[in-house]
């Protein structure tokens, strides 16, 4: 059985629940015959895929939804094997290119090359070029954005690039002005609570507002998340009455007491157990960046107005040391993949410790009232 | 049926694939067919008029920012060179897109050589081409190409240098190896002004009759600084969306910064006002709790509400960047203490730091310098 997720997404564009305007826009691009290269942005969960398989599906028709999966295997230039999967239609053709790693270029070169040395052989298809899809756009290296440059505009008349991504500013100009950029925002409040109630409607249920409430604060404006946390809530507790427990990720509930031990005490024994807890959750792959994020938010909700700038600062200092110098993207399939990137071999944990020591050190001396200003 | 169904001879069948010329991407269909189309690049184009009279072309090295006719100048060069019908023998591009192992490049750039070239003297439009008994290879976006392909390049370049002539395209100047680009005659090229992309732009508007008015040309150059390919894509996607509603629209400004992903500055103002900075019309955007409101919750959550919106951190942080800079009330200390920290903020996210954390600590920082 289909999660809700998938169950009720919408299929068409006419079907989606919000952002009225972006779908109308798409609809008429669709219809112009001239659809141009695109980018979808925005955070997670706002509804882009969807969003973009919907806008397929108003390019193509149904077949679009009729899906293979295939899996391909690359060479790299040391000629490794990379074994990747691919979805795709007749119609158009779906790539995550951080499966590839380090060899994304070469995925991105070798597909790009078949599909505009192929001509749509179905006469009866709508367009005469075919999609590709490229999700997390974001996490692709320099290597391989430069690769697409130059094929975007040279292949024009029978491919279409479709990008999704978070965020474009990893991308680089010459991509970005190759593209229709579409934005796509979180749903608000009202948005969100229109699509719950028609997704109770649709299971059938009856969905209690105060429920409603509480998952839509929680979920941050992430709709999937939204609908996910309503399913487990409602197998938890089929009539969804009484005080519900959204629980926690596991990592997550690991971060808070990561920042409840900071809070507690801070002392070199203080910071050896922290330690252990960031080597746990980095062995789980939650990137350091995350770890940094949740620690620090959590923290500064415990501590006095006057440190938390300061606090989340020294969170943005060493994220960047993270990250900084960054060469190659480093992708692990359980996380958003541009949450990873960083440089391979670089310490990450002496980072996490470092933070740790400073925002230990600046919380101390608060209480002892020293003057910090020589520290910043 | 495969999805894929590979053409064979692409060279071949891609020259029979018309495109039909409606459906043509306007920088495709745009794109200057001769050197003289090429607006502003005053002094690259007269230096390569001569080398077109004279025949006598050095090996070349186009640099500057993308959307200023780098590409479109080499390729217009040398159709007026060859003509269409020897443009195929004679001319070899290569770009990043492309296998570009060194190996491979020799590979192809022997074979390329090799074929002697058979210049017919009147062409298949009637007219004569110079054809100089050279070929051209144009290496696109040669700034990706690695230091060990640049050096092996170099050896290529002379191995060859009786039949072929070289020209390497690129953004970055510096990520060309001296000895590669010494042997070049070097072509900036500069970043379009307004008034020669007002020109090309009006001139596109009217081919396609569609009719704009001047504030959303200005709009359109301010968007896209310089680059005249996102200026021609915007304004193509803005009068696919204006002439497909029904009935059919005009064209705004908004219309342009919205497809060209500008926050509105009713956003951006609410921004600077939640971070201390006085702003005018601060108040049509809802709430008058606007002064006591600079405290570290209240930048925390109106940076959270950004990013659900999905803005573009590097964006957001252009946008903040003029309005701080060309503040009237703000003085120099404030100021500069300011552009630190937007310098900062656009290395972090370069590097791909996280934008949630940055365009936190940007506030943050903003705030603390300014009270
Ligand atoms: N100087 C210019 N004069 C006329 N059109 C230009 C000029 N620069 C860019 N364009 C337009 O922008 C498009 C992209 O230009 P291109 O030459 O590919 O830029 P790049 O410098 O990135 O190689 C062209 O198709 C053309 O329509
Ligand atoms: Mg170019």
């Amino acid at each position: 059985m289909a999660l809700w997720v998938d169950e009720f997404r919408p299929r068409t564009l006419d079907n989606l629940h919000y952002h009225q305007g972006l779908s109308t826009r798409l609809k008429s691009l669709a219809a112009s015959g001239d659809f141009p290269h695109m980018l979808f942005y925005g955070p997670s969960g706002a509804g882009k895929k969807s969003r973009i398989a919907c806008t397929l599906r108003e390019l193509f028709g149904p077949g679009v939804e009729k899906l293979k999966i295939d899996q391909r295997v690359f060479l790299s230039p040391s000629k490794r094997k990379l074994e990747i999967n691919i979805v795709q239609s007749n119609f158009h053709i779906e790539i995550t290119p951080s499966e590839a790693g380090n060899y994304d270029r070469v995925v991105i070169q070798e597909l790009l090359k078949e599909i505009a040395q192929t001509q749509q052989v179905d006469l009866n298809a709508k367009q005469r070029f075919k999609a590709v899809v490229i999700n997390e756009a974001d996490s692709l290296s320099r290597d391989a954005q430069a690769a697409l440059r130059r094929t975007m505009e040279k292949y024009m008349s029978n491919m279409r690039i479709i990008l999704c991504a978070n965020s474009t500013s990893r991308l680089i100009a010459p991509i970005k002005s190759r593209c229709l950029l579409m934005r796509v925002a979180a749903p608000n409040y009202h948005e969100m609570e229109t699509v719950l109630n028609y997704v109770a409607k649709r299971a059938p249920f009856t969905l209690p507002p105060e429920a409603t409430k509480k998952i839509i604060d929680d979920s941050g404006g992430n709709l999937r998340k939204a609908i996910l946390v309503l399913e487990a809530l409602k197998m938890q507790s089929p009539d969804l009455s009484g005080p519900l427990a959204i629980a926690k990720a596991d990592w997550e509930t690991y971060c808070h007491k990561v920042a409840d031990l900071i809070v507690g005490e801070q002392s070199p024994a203080r910071v050896m157990e922290v330690r252990a807890k960031f080597y746990e959750l980095l062995s789980h792959c939650i990137p350091p960046t995350v770890i940094i994020k949740t620690v620090a938010e959590r923290v500064v909700e415990r501590v006095d107005e006057s440190l938390k700038a300061d606090i989340m600062h020294w969170a943005a200092f060493y994220v960047r040391k993270i990250v900084g110098g960054l060469a190659v993207p480093f992708t692990h399939s359980c996380w958003p993949a541009q949450e990873v990137r960083m440089r391979i071999g670089s310490k990450k944990i002496y980072h996490l410790e470092a933070w740790v020591v400073k925002i230990m050190s600046l919380y101390k001396h608060f209480f002892y009232d020293v003057d910090m200003s020589a520290f910043d | 049926m495969s999805f894929f169904n590979p053409k064979g001879a692409s060279a071949k069948t891609s020259q029979k694939h018309v495109v039909d010329p409606a459906l043509q991407p306007w920088v495709e269909k745009y794109r200057p067919r001769t050197i003289d189309d090429v607006s502003a690049q005053e002094h690259t184009v007269t230096v390569l008029r001569k080398a077109l009279t004279s025949t006598n072309l050095p090996h070349m090295l186009f640099y500057g920012p993308p959307g200023t006719g780098k590409t479109s100048t080499i390729l217009a060069l040398s159709r007026q060179l060859f003509g269409p019908d020897n443009f195929r023998n004679r001319v070899l591009e290569l770009n990043a897109s492309d296998e570009r192992g060194i190996s491979i490049v020799r590979e192809k750039i022997k074979d390329f050589a090799r074929q002697t070239p058979r210049a017919q003297a009147v062409s298949s439009d009637g007219k004569t081409y110079p054809c100089p008994p050279y070929k051209i290879i144009i290496l696109d976006e040669a700034d990706s190409m690695t230091q060990d392909a640049q050096g092996a390049l170099r050896r290529i370049m002379e191995t060859y240098a009786r039949i072929t002539r070289f020209c390497l395209v690129c953004n970055y100047v510096t990520r060309i190896i001296e000895p590669l680009a010494s042997r070049c005659s070097k072509f900036r090229f500069t970043p379009l002004d307004p008034s020669s992309s007002s020109l090309r732009l009006s001139h596109i508007a009217q081919c396609e009759h569609i009719d704009i008015d001047s504030a959303v040309i200005d709009t359109l150059i301010k968007t896209s600084s310089g680059d005249l390919r996102r200026s021609i894509t915007y304004l193509q996607s803005a009068s696919r969306l204006a002439s497909s509603t029904s009935p059919p629209t005009a064209i705004t400004s908004l219309d342009i910064q919205e497809i060209a992903g500008v926050v509105p500055e009713s956003v951006i103002n609410d921004f600077a006002s939640t971070l201390g900075i006085e702003v005018e019309d601060a108040m049509d955007v809802g709430g008058s709790t606007k002064h006591n409101a600079n405290s570290f919750g209240a930048i925390q959550s109106k940076v959270k509400e950004l990013m659900r919106e999905g803005f573009s951190a590097t964006q957001i942080l252009s946008q903040l960047h003029d309005l701080v800079v060309l503040h009237p009330t703000l003085n120099g200390r404030q100021k500069s203490s300011c552009a630190l920290v937007f310098a900062e903020a656009d290395k972090a996210l370069c590097d791909g730091a996280d934008e949630e954390l940055w365009i936190l600590e940007v506030g943050l920082r903003i705030n603390k310098a300014i009270s």
